[in-house]
């Protein structure tokens, strides 16, 4: 019982912005709108937040690896895109009936995981640290998407599902819940939309637990510094690989509900512009926090779409300046830095009113 | 037994031999000092100790076992712990977190919270334990990470100049948590050039002198020592 609690009990701590009952209650009215808000909406805007609600598992792999763990990783699309495709791969092949979508959701996110315990091992047991991480996730990543981008000819297939090249493959089956009488066919509107915040507040909870633990604390000791959290008995590699394996699945999270959102995946969701947009999300927010994360991506997305409606060409350019802006302004996120300055204001006025 | 043995331990970096056949041996139990000018290889010493340098040659034993091929984890899981020349506290956390994450593989729950208050009591540091440790003071951050290195109960401390940038009754109080620990049955290795402390603490001395082994003996010895004089001096001269 009382391990329960503490279990619970790591949802606050030092790792998490926000604590105490204000800060739950009003997570507890954002989740009403969020419940709340396909009653009030149509089919299509709804269909459009499940867009960016995809996004955001990425955005956390990276909060996780980059802004906890200090290791910046710039391939964090390759995970996304290896699961994106492992998702059309397995679902082409073996269809929708049984469940078997959910089936292939959970074993394409494996397979992204697996590819970072191969990858992650070489680097992290080879000590590979700082930019040159970077530089080697970005390789991977890149790579991936070259790879794909020369299998459209009919000789590249995977049993019955066409690779398709540069075209990208498509007309995978959505994600299906099997129902007895008719199985949910979970198109990109309002069931999508349920099943993917339930896992989004799902995951965040989690990681908010996760982050808080003493795995949590370790993972921060390495940021902080490397050599004296090896020098306080922790194998600062496995805890490291561990991060990145995690964070890969999170990606591979993100890449199987974008191809079943959009019954597509093309290997440009491997590119430079893939992977270099997700670091922008989650700088902006705030990288060393998760509700920051959440809340700066799903932002910075919406001004992004907005942008790109109004002003196509300019919208990436927008980005570049968004980002250098952060570095000179709030280089920790503004987000972040939003919300501490309040939770200063609060603690202020609290104290001022006793 | 001997807690720790260094066997003939070289290690050259290109042409430059930085320890060249170092042999030492720490008894259970003792407070041993390792002095010398700058450059005759001391922390180059505590880095093969630790495992972050491999020797060229030699061999370390530690409690008999022959740990030369050990990584630097499983080295302290066998009881050693270091404090860092330069403070390797975590600068973005507070105090308080500092010390849970050295003593959170010992300790769980409510005994977690008594022994990171009886540490911040130990090392007169409770009214910082919300600050950043970033923000601590040069000497409440040596302390800082001696209370970290010592949450282990590790049989042996390495210390790097645990006094360095200390005033006079800093160093003082640190010398007698020195002792204070090895009462308690700490071996500790000190590299310090702070003579006060030496003075204070060491039950032996050890002198490097480029890389070997200069002299060894009390600290009396060490001071009446014409030699020793000398290469400080040289070095003072040159």
């Amino acid at each position: 019982m009382t391990g329960f609690v503490s279990f619970f009990r790591r949802l606050e701590g030092p790792q998490t912005v926000g604590r105490g009952p204000a800060f739950w209650s009003l997570f507890a009215i954002v989740l009403a709108i969020g419940l709340a808000y396909p009653l009030f909406s149509d089919g299509y805007t709804v269909g459009n937040t499940v867009y960016f609600f995809v996004w955001v598992f990425i955005a956390l792999s990276l909060c996780l690896i980059w802004g906890y763990g200090g290791s910046l990783s710039f391939g964090q699309t390759a995970f996304f895109g290896i699961a994106g495709y492992g998702y059309g791969v397995l679902t082409l092949n073996f269809g929708a009936a049984y469940g078997f979508t959910l089936i292939a959701f959970v074993a394409a996110v494996a397979i992204a995981a697996l590819f970072a315990v191969l990858l992650g091992y070489f680097m992290f047991f080879g000590r590979i640290a700082g930019v040159f991480l970077g530089i080697v996730t970005l390789a991977v990543t890149l790579m991936l998407e070259r790879f794909m981008a020369q299998t459209a000819g009919p000789e590249w297939h995977i049993g019955s599902a066409r690779l398709n090249g540069f075209n990208g493959m498509s007309a995978m089956p959505p994600l299906t819940i099997p129902w007895p009488g008719e199985p949910i066919v979970l198109f990109a509107d309002v069931g999508l939309y349920y099943f993917v915040l339930g896992l989004l507040v799902f995951v965040y909870l989690a990681l908010r637990i996760l982050m808080n633990s003493s795995f949590g604390n370790v993972i921060v000791a390495i940021r902080e510094n490397p050599e004296r959290a090896e020098m306080l008995g922790y194998d600062v590699r496995k805890y490291q690989l561990i991060t990145f394996v995690i964070g890969a699945a999170l990606a591979g999270i993100s890449g199987v509900l974008y191809t079943a959102w959009g019954q597509y995946i093309t290997p440009s969701s491997m590119g430079m512009t893939a992977a270099a947009l997700p670091l922008i999300w989650v700088a902006v927010g705030g990288r060393s926090d998760l509700t920051s994360t959440v809340v700066g991506t799903l932002v910075v997305l919406a001004a992004f779409q907005a942008l790109t409606i109004y002003g196509s060409q300019y919208a990436l350019v927008f980005m570049g300046v968004l980002l250098v802006l952060t570095v000179l302004i709030a280089p920790n996120g503004l987000v972040l830095g939003a919300m501490n300055w309040l939770g200063r204001l609060a603690a202020r006025l609290t104290r001022r009113a006793s | 037994m001997s807690l720790l043995e260094l066997r003939k331990l070289n290690k050259h970096f290109g042409g430059l031999h930085v320890t060249n056949a170092v042999d030492l041996t720490l008894e259970p139990g003792e407070i041993h000092c390792l002095i010398g000018p700058n450059g005759a290889g001391k922390s180059t010493l505590f880095r093969l100790i630790l495992g972050e340098h491999h020797p060229g040659s030699g061999e370390i034993f530690f409690a008999g076992e022959n740990i030369t091929a050990l990584k630097s984890f499983a080295r302290i899981h066998r009881g050693l712990s270091v404090k860092f020349q330069v403070p390797g506290v975590f600068k973005g956390l507070s105090v308080r977190q500092n010390l849970e994450i050295a003593l959170q593989s010992r300790h769980r729950g409510a005994e977690l919270e008594a022994e990171i208050s009886r540490l911040l009591g130990f090392l007169g540091l409770e009214s910082e334990q919300a600050q950043m440790a970033g923000n601590l003071s040069h000497g409440q951050k040596q302390w800082l990470e001696i209370g970290m290195a010592i949450s282990l109960r590790p049989r042996l401390l390495l210390l790097d100049e645990p006094t360095a940038g200390m005033s006079p009754e800093e160093t003082h109080m640190t010398g007698e948590m020195v002792q204070h620990l090895n009462a308690d049955g700490m071996t500790v290795l000190a590299i310090e050039h702070d003579m006060a402390f030496v003075r204070q603490v060491a039950q032996r001395v050890t002198v490097l002198h480029l890389g070997q082994v200069f002299a060894q003996g009390s600290i009396d010895e060490i001071v009446a020592d014409e030699r020793v004089a000398a290469i400080y001096l040289g070095q003072a001269h040159a």
